[in-house]
């Protein structure tokens, strides 16, 4: 097989590694901010349940958690079959990385001093008036290093799709290597260095941009 | 009446009472400052008058109006809270400007926030909305030049000195044209050298009759500036009156705590 067939098939892969990435993205950011709300909650119950799932989710491993996505409720309730590969794999990813996004949002929002909140208050600004303009900027400056930290690594943790037959970039190098060739696996490595390499510049930019000032 | 009156404030935090019954009134266009040594409560009473703390028992009135009473005990939304707010401006001892918005930016947030919200509650017409902008920027920058400060309009509060973003924040104050404007040791964050803009800055504010009530350290300032001084120990009024009665006040803790910063006159 020559280097060009390799090649596309490869990119045939990265298509299913960009769209867990994407669309875990776009899920788990938002509901990582919702999860996080739910972690800082003064009622206590809500705060305690948030956390014990957070707890969970961080303690199992990702590759437990897309089996269990995609074997067990199949296996609770009747007369259903299931859900489909993909389903699963983004319904695992978006759960597990918006645990980890939650506890980052806590640590950048916990981080903003009560001045900042009582500023605003005592300049007749509502409680979401606070948050959205004054609170939200200064979290998102302060969360950018760890957030692209865990952006890059899901990245990586596409990887695990293949667990279920999801058909990314490694699984698809995997099938060459059981056909006895070998060298396509180590070649996904500079699909995901160009990837991660992307990222990387891209959230250099972003942090350049609000570095025009200090808080 | 005086125009605001405090009557039997106190408040305990856990098991410490911090205020144990503060009686204070002061008249429109007055100065009041409020010292006493750390502890004494000084800041307690200012962020209960402003609302960041309830007090446990007590009443407040502004102009007749009860903006406050403990015994009322119809919990108050932060929506009620929020509009008596505005007949005050308080300026805090470590500034708390918003780092991520310039000068401008800083005064003219909440007030822009609040006529758009006159928008969406059809008060005021969508097309009035950018006449309104304008007079808010025209209002800021006045204010600005009124601090001294015409030319760091554009800057970021990181790139102001200590006495610069003191004053912004004082103008940002300013801005809600509040009825009383509250100070908590304005200058206690500030070094030494630096302090005399902020003060003059507040001077001007007394020439022009504001009403302003100032807890400070700067006795000088104090005697200097004030209509009236109230000198607060172990969260009681210890003391009060006129500078000159405090200054020669025969109180023995006053005295001791007016020797400490070389005050006292003996």
């Amino acid at each position: 097989m020559s280097f060009w067939e390799v090649t596309l098939s490869l990119l045939g892969g990265l298509k299913w590694t960009c769209l867990i990435f994407a669309l875990t993205l776009l899920f788990a950011l938002p509901l990582g901010l919702v999860i996080s709300f739910g972690s800082m909650s003064k009622f206590k119950p809500i705060s305690y349940i948030t956390k014990i799932f957070v707890w969970i989710i961080r303690g199992v491993p990702l590759m437990l958690q897309i089996f269990v996505v995609f074997y067990v409720p199949g296996l609770l309730i009747d007369g259903f079959s299931g859900f489909d590969r993909f389903p699963s794999v983004l319904i695992a990813f978006v759960i597990n990385y918006a645990c980890y996004f939650s506890e980052i949002y806590r640590g950048g929002i916990e981080s903003i001093s009560k001045g900042q909140y009582e500023a605003g208050e005592v300049l007749g600004m509502t409680k979401s008036q606070i948050f959205f303009k004054v609170v939200l900027m200064q979290v998102v400056k302060r969360i950018i290093p760890p957030m692209s930290n865990e952006i890059i690594t899901l990245v990586k943790d596409t990887a695990l799709a293949r667990v279920i037959a999801i058909m990314e970039i490694l699984n698809v190098a995997q099938t060459f290597a059981s056909k006895g060739l070998v060298w396509p696996i180590f070649y996904t490595a500079v699909f995901y260095l160009v990837f991660v390499g992307l990222l990387t510049l891209l959230f250099g930019y972003f942090e350049k941009k609000l570095s025009y000032y200090k808080s | 009446m005086a125009f605001l009156e405090v009557k039997k404030i106190t408040k305990k935090f856990g098991k410490t009472d911090v205020l144990k019954g503060i009686d204070l009134s002061l008249e429109k266009g007055q100065v009041l400052s409020i010292i006493g040594s750390s502890g004494s409560g000084k800041t307690t009473l200012l962020r209960c008058l402003n609302f960041l703390e309830t007090p446990d028992t007590g009443e407040i009135y502004v102009d007749g109006e009860c903006i406050f009473n403990a015994a009322d005990t119809t919990k108050k939304s932060f929506a009620e809270i929020r509009e008596k707010r505005l007949s005050f401006g308080l300026v805090f001892q470590s500034f708390n400007l918003f780092p991520q918005y310039s000068v401008m930016g800083n005064l003219t947030l909440a007030p822009r926030l609040r006529a758009k919200e006159e928008v969406k509650s059809g008060k005021l017409g969508s097309a009035a909305l950018k006449e309104k902008y304008a007079a808010i920027d025209e209002k800021a920058k006045s204010i600005l030049a009124s601090v001294g400060l015409s030319e760091k309009r554009d800057s970021y509060p990181c790139e102001l000195s200590g006495g610069q973003q003191q004053r912004v924040s004082i103008a940002r104050a300013l801005m809600l044209d509040p009825d009383i404007l509250f100070f908590d040791e304005p200058t206690s964050a500030l070094d030494p050298e630096i302090t005399g803009e902020v003060l003059k800055v507040i001077k001007s504010l007394a020439a022009r009759n504001m009403t302003m009530i100032i807890v400070t350290h700067e006795m000088n300032f104090a005697r200097e500036v004030s209509d009236k001084i109230v000198f607060m120990d172990e969260g009681i009024v210890a003391a009060e009156g006129t500078p000159d009665k405090i200054f020669e006040s025969s109180n023995e803790r006053l005295h001791a705590f007016l020797s400490a910063f070389g005050g006292a006159s003996t």
